[in-house]
């Protein structure tokens, strides 16, 4: 796949060797392949139009560089306005306040949500927090069960309600429990849900409204398609979300959903899911997501002079 | 500022006209349709290509000429009647395969309850002894619709489970066995050499079987379920496609590049978390959702 957007791009840019600056007739066809290359990965449609749009603008008229090969200066000027778009350099990752800071985690019927508890819990407790699990999917069987085996095997506090129909009251409660043990950061697994589904969206909102956590996250599956723009978009009517969360980044999925979500919600890009296992959580970079993204490999490297 | 409504472009406006040209704004609306579907750049390349060949120039409504593509689609993932192959003697045996979180146990919940309505006894193999919960997941499924389930240790070895509920379905002479595997990744190799472990396993016991290999696609997926069918399709042989989650907003159209390139029939669709959620493939309605315009 890197090979064949490559020499595509060669062949497609030879027309810019020689001329004095890039046009949008000279670029065309090359640009016509990073759309392509973009639609692949699944970044959503009118997101790739609206990218292409911006780095055609940005190109236009910029001096051909004799130095690089005409391909290095078009992917160098396009993986720059895509880093920009993810979210510039590495945000820095996650502020506390003092107290109890409560975040949420919502999105999608199994994206992650209930393993990335997990996951930091584990990066809050090297940082020395006192974390607590709440367990407010009272609907998919074993959620709760689920949760307090990763909770047993991080030594976290899990607090349920068994019996209890409403995840509300659950999250008020576990609030007082986390208040009286001293507890730093309380985090709460919400059921997965459909964006449309507007009863179990009314829910969440309703958690948000009473329990107002300080952060809100989306967790999003990391092979997810075009759908992605509706449903994030959806989430964040809802929520004001805080920050994002993309996983399964471990596989060959190349996760433009993760652009498309960025762009429809505004929301920083916070962490990246890179395994099942309960430590595999790693900062967002968007140098690599971007290269990523593009399925451009390590040519990248290459074009960092431009 | 909510960029949502600007990105949902309204292209109904196309439907509505009175008849146009086919010019190049028309075919870049179609294949918008098409890409959004998530059937890729290929598919909705060559479909709009082809309408430029046979159209361009004329004057026509975009509905006939959607109407023209979807009765090619429909040929295309059209099923044969019967969903699943049973065996002629013996326990039926199906395995359940696919990435993490794809739908794979609830989708076992959703047979479990078809084949009891239809009278059948079931045994469960509750395969995935990695992820928390998943075997207590299965047994309220179990508990939940009458069927039996064998379980393992957590940690457990899969194969041995499977091998365990095989021969409980056999000694049992239970008419339907499903073993739940872990998700893993297409690009795992290891894992995926433990299902093709399972698959033998499964086959030492009864030599046709597993009859049906079932893939769990989640319909949310875009273009890397076609390497998710790749990777599948090599190590565990499947027989058919669960295209679960179709009861959200996405369109699940990367199966038309899947039945292209592997043709492996879509059996069911899932349509919610509930175990009657769950549908044989109409290959008529799938088509036509494809085309339902956004916001609906
Ligand atoms: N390979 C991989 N698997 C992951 C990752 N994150 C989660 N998973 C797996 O994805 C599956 C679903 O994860 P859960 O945490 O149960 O997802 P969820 O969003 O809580 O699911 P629901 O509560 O049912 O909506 C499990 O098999 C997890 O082990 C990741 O980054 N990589
Ligand atoms: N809306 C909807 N949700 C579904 C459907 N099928 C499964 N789910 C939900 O998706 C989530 C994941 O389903 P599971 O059956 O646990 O998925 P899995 O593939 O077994 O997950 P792992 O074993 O962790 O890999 C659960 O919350 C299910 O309730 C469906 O057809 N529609
Ligand atoms: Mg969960
Ligand atoms: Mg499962």
């Amino acid at each position: 796949m890197f090979e064949s957007l490559q020499n595509g791009l060669k062949s497609a840019l030879k027309t810019l060797q020689g001329k004095a600056r890039l046009t949008e007739s000279n670029m065309r066809e090359g640009l016509k392949l990073v759309e392509q290359s973009l639609l692949e990965a699944d970044v959503g449609l009118d997101v790739v139009r609206d990218f292409m749009g911006r780095v055609t603008e940005k190109a236009v008229g910029e001096k051909v560089l004799l130095a690089l090969d005409p391909t290095q200066q078009v992917v160098g000027i396009v993986r720059d306005e895509l880093i920009t778009l993810l979210g510039g350099p590495a945000e820095p990752t996650i502020k506390l306040k003092a107290g109890l800071n409560i975040f949420m985690l919502c999105g999608l019927q199994g994206s992650g949500k209930t393993t990335t508890c997990g996951k930091l819990s584990t990066l809050l407790m090297k940082s020395k927090q006192s974390v607590m699990l709440c367990a407010a999917d009272l609907q998919r069987p074993a959620a709760i069960e689920q949760l307090h085996i990763i909770g047993k095997q991080l030594g976290v506090p899990v607090f349920s309600k068994p019996g209890e129909q409403d995840p509300v009251k659950v999250c008020q409660e576990a609030v007082e429990e986390a208040k009286k043990k001293d507890v730093t950061v309380l985090i709460l697994d919400t059921a997965g849900r459909l964006a449309i589904d507007e009863e179990l969206m009314a829910q969440l909102k309703r958690i948000d409204n009473r329990v107002e956590p300080d952060q809100v996250f989306l967790v999003v599956d990391g092979m997810t398609g075009q759908d992605a723009v509706r449903s994030a978009g959806a989430f964040n009517d809802a929520l004001e979300l805080d920050g994002l969360i993309m996983t399964k980044l471990d596989g060959d999925t190349r996760g433009g959903a993760l652009l498309s979500v960025r762009q429809v919600t505004g929301v920083p890009i916070k962490f990246i899911g890179t395994g099942e296992h309960l430590d595999a959580l790693e900062p967002f970079r968007p140098e690599g997501m971007a290269g990523r993204i593009l399925g451009l490999g390590d040519v990248l490297g290459l074009v960092d002079v431009v | 500022k909510k960029t949502t409504d600007l990105l949902n472009t309204d292209i109904r406006d196309l439907f509505k006209k009175e008849g146009r040209l086919v010019d190049d704004e028309m075919l870049d609306s179609l294949y918008s349709i098409l890409v959004k579907t998530d059937m890729g750049v290929g598919p909705a390349g060559r479909i709009r290509d082809r309408v430029k060949t046979d159209f361009r120039g004329r004057v026509v409504h975009l509905t006939d000429v959607i109407a023209s593509v979807k009765s090619e689609l429909r040929e295309l993932v059209a099923q044969p009647l019967q969903p699943i192959t049973y065996a002629a003697e013996g326990p039926t045996v199906v395995l359940v395969v696919g990435v993490n979180g794809s739908g794979k146990t609830t989708s076992i919940a959703k047979l479990t309850s078809y084949f009891r309505q239809q009278g059948k006894s079931v045994v469960l193999g509750a395969g995935d002894t990695f992820r928390a919960a998943a075997c207590e997941q299965l047994t309220i499924w179990a508990e939940r619709l009458g069927a039996n389930i064998v379980k393992g240790e957590a940690g457990g070895d899969p194969a041995a489970v499977a091998h365990r509920a095989v021969a409980t379905a056999i000694a049992e002479k239970a008419d339907v066995c499903i073993i739940d595997t872990a998700g893993r990744l297409q690009t795992q190799t290891n894992l995926m050499q433990q299902l093709e472990k399972i698959h033998r396993v499964i086959g030492k016991q009864i030599p046709e079987a597993p009859h049906e290999v079932i893939l769990v696609l989640d319909a949310t997926a875009g273009q890397n379920a076609i390497s998710q069918a790749q990777g599948f399709s090599t190590a565990a042989h499947c027989t058919g496609i669960v295209l679960a989650k179709l009861d959200g907003s996405a369109k699940g159209g990367v199966v038309i590049p899947i039945r292209e390139k592997f043709s492996i029939p879509v059996k069911f669709v899932g349509l919610g978390e509930k175990a009657t959620d769950l549908a044989i493939f109409d290959s008529d309605q799938f088509v036509d959702a494809l085309f339902e315009m956004d916001g609906k």
